[in-house]
């Protein structure tokens, strides 16, 4: 796991006076710094503000009713039950993908780890049309589903597939590189000692990549309440049905209705945040860890 | 507990790790496997402790004459302790060695009571009682050592396997360890086999030694024997340093009798650099006129690089500082040296 970088490197007053081989001159540490500080102002700080300005535009009454009324509250209830389905899912196949590529030699490793990072490389459209093809109406499965009355595009498992395809990722990119570099010399001394594997995982991974794992969960958690893409090509956008709050912030923008996109969208900012100081509190843990 | 390995033979994709290997440990002894790293022996202690499996149907681990080639690396027995330690490392010091324990099927199970207690004597064993609630991360080098040393005994095992015990601690602490580890041996006579490549270690506590190289076991003796009657080139020169010398006919001249060395059909004699005597060069008398080209004197003995000036092969020896005091020798003088003993191989040994 990354160490927060910055926190190691901090400028104290009592070694200014020696120069060091890394150390700039004033004026470019204040110019590169403020650069930086400009441009998280403009493109970050500002944009998030004026996300609350407006959703707080018409009072907080009506923030409050727009964030309560029932295609509201149905899409807040959707995107939880996504989020509630997908990232279980991903820690499951995360930890399984990581623990077989970090820890065993296989053929087609390479293939799998390739597989992986699919979903970083394709747009999200691409990803949620890919479903509608392999199980909307004209699709390769579509029929059979429709035949046994199941729906699956521009319906909830439509959702939930585009979303755990978009963010799985996350957990096995988090933990491979972790894992790896851990070994396994852990696992075999447990074999040895007469662990079977299941006490193995339980008792000696899980237990060294357990930040790592959250901050997987928390990134992956992050994006699946986020997804827009994807989930926009399979959803269908019935309201009060099958939208989940990016979608729903989208369909009242495209109605006029600001405040109450932003009011939504706001909500979604939140649990952004929300989610940043968790990660935050978990690396400042983790590096405190001995 | 006796171990044994017959035919022993495992590839690595194309890379042949070991081939055709056999072994015999007898019941109490401690027994180094000693070769230069790519030799295989990492490997074939990884294979009788069941980390890793012989190609199918190449060979077999017996253990106490039982065949345990198919039997699993939990059920064999083994306490294997890890170049790198391999403790747990969310795990305190007590809690490492009691995991062996704890990990048992609840019939077999002692009482939580009786796992700390005996954790806590097999602490006391390697000497760490007082360290019992650190993490392994807040340990030295030779405590963690230990501290796996311990955890590796908890499970009562029959034989103890150590994978380059020593080599990652610093040279005292090495040297140390290297002793304890001897004297430990003799208290609880436990079948052991410990890998290494560093001769002297190996040379200095093992009872016997099996030197390995390129995937087979170029010899196996007592450290005296293996020492003084090398089976090889390989051994001779991996046991320490070694003068290479071509030109037989030169024997005669070397040997300090005057009499015949030993003719090696490919020519070479080999001699340790503290088999060779030095006299004054107008003394006279058998022996090979040499120019001294560099002079060591620091330590306990000092070494020489000598050029034979005849073939112009440089040649080290060593000798005593009160030897090199009284020949007065500087950089450019001319020395006489004789052998007193050398070794030659015939060309087409066999292993």
């Amino acid at each position: 796991m990354a160490l927060p970088i910055a926190s190691t490197l901090p400028s104290r007053p009592s070694r200014a006076a020696t120069p060091r081989a890394t150390r700039d001159p004033a004026w470019a540490r204040w110019l590169l710094t403020g650069v930086a500080l400009v441009f998280l102002a403009f493109f970050l700080v500002l944009p998030l503000a004026a996300v609350f300005v407006q959703a707080l535009e018409k009072g907080l009454g009506y923030f409050l009713a727009s964030i309560s009324e029932p295609a509201a509250l149905s899409a807040i209830r959707l995107t939880l039950l996504t989020v509630a389905i997908v990232v279980p899912a991903n820690v499951v196949f995360g930890v399984a993908a990581a623990w077989a590529i970090a820890k065993f030699r296989f053929p087609g490793k390479s293939l799998l780890t390739t597989l992986i990072d699919l979903p970083f490389a394709v747009s999200p459209v691409i990803a949620g049309l890919v479903y509608v093809l392999v199980f909307g109406a004209q699709g390769w499965f579509g029929p059979w589903f429709i035949a046994h009355n199941l729906r699956v595009i521009f319906a909830v498992p439509g959702i939930v597939l585009a979303t755990a395809f978009v963010t799985f990722p996350f957990v096995a990119r988090e933990l491979i590189p972790l894992m790896q570099a851990q070994g396994t010399d852990e696992e075999c001394s447990a074999v040895t000692l007469g662990a079977n594997g299941w006490q193995t995982f339980w008792r000696v991974t899980l237990p060294n990549i357990r930040w790592g794992l959250f901050y997987g969960v928390i990134l992956c958690n992050a994006r699946a309440m986020g997804e827009f893409g994807a989930v926009s090509v399979v959803s269908g956008h019935i309201r009060g049905e099958t939208n989940t709050m990016p979608l729903h912030v989208e369909i009242l923008y495209n109605e006029y209705n600001i405040v109450g996109a932003f009011a939504v969208a706001s909500l979604l900012a939140v649990l952004a945040l929300a989610t940043l100081i968790v990660k935050s509190v978990v690396e400042w843990r983790q590096a405190g860890v001995p | 507990m006796s171990i044994d390995a017959h035919g022993i033979q495992k590839k690595f994709g194309a890379f042949t790790a070991l081939d055709g290997v056999d072994l015999h440990v007898p019941q109490g002894k401690l027994v180094a496997v000693l070769g230069p790293s790519g030799s295989g022996k990492t490997t074939l202690l990884r294979i009788i402790a069941g980390l890793e499996f012989p190609d199918p149907g190449s060979g077999r681990i017996l253990f106490h004459g039982d065949d345990v080639t198919d039997v699993p690396a939990g059920k064999r027995r083994v306490g294997f302790v890890f170049q790198h330690y391999a403790l747990f490392r969310h795990m305190s010091v007590i809690e490492n060695v009691a995991f062996g324990l704890r990990v048992r099927r609840r019939r077999d199970r002692p009482p939580s009571a009786t796992i700390s207690e005996r954790a806590h004597r097999l602490l006391e064993l390697v000497q760490l009682d007082g360290l019992a609630g650190r993490f392994p991360s807040q340990l030295s080098g030779g405590q963690r050592q230990r501290v796996a040393l311990a955890r590796a005994l908890a499970v009562e095992p029959k034989v103890l396997l150590l994978d380059e015990p020593f080599g990652a601690l610093d040279a005292r602490v090495r040297k140390e360890l290297r002793r304890w580890l001897r004297r430990f041996h003799d208290d609880i006579q436990l079948t052991t086999i410990f890998v290494t490549h560093d001769q002297e270690e190996a040379l200095e506590i093992a009872d016997e030694v099996v030197i390995m190289n390129q995937g087979r076991v170029e010899q196996v003796g007592t450290p005296q024997q293996v020492y003084d009657k090398p089976a090889s080139p390989f051994v001779y020169q991996f046991l320490g340093n070694v003068n290479v010398l071509r030109a037989p006919a030169l024997a005669v001249a070397l040997r300090r009798d005057g009499g015949v060395a030993e003719a090696a059909k490919d020519g070479q004699i080999y001699v340790r650099p503290h088999d060779i005597e030095l006299t004054p060069h107008d003394a006279g008398g058998p022996g090979l006129s040499a120019i001294v080209r560099h002079l060591h004197a620091a330590g306990p003995h000092a070494r020489l690089l000598l050029e034979q000036v005849q073939t112009r092969e440089q040649v080290e020896v060593e000798i005593s500082r009160s030897e090199l005091s009284d020949l007065n020798l500087r950089v450019n003088d001319l020395v006489r040296m004789r052998l007193r003993q050398a070794h030659s191989f015939d060309e087409d040994y066999a292993i």
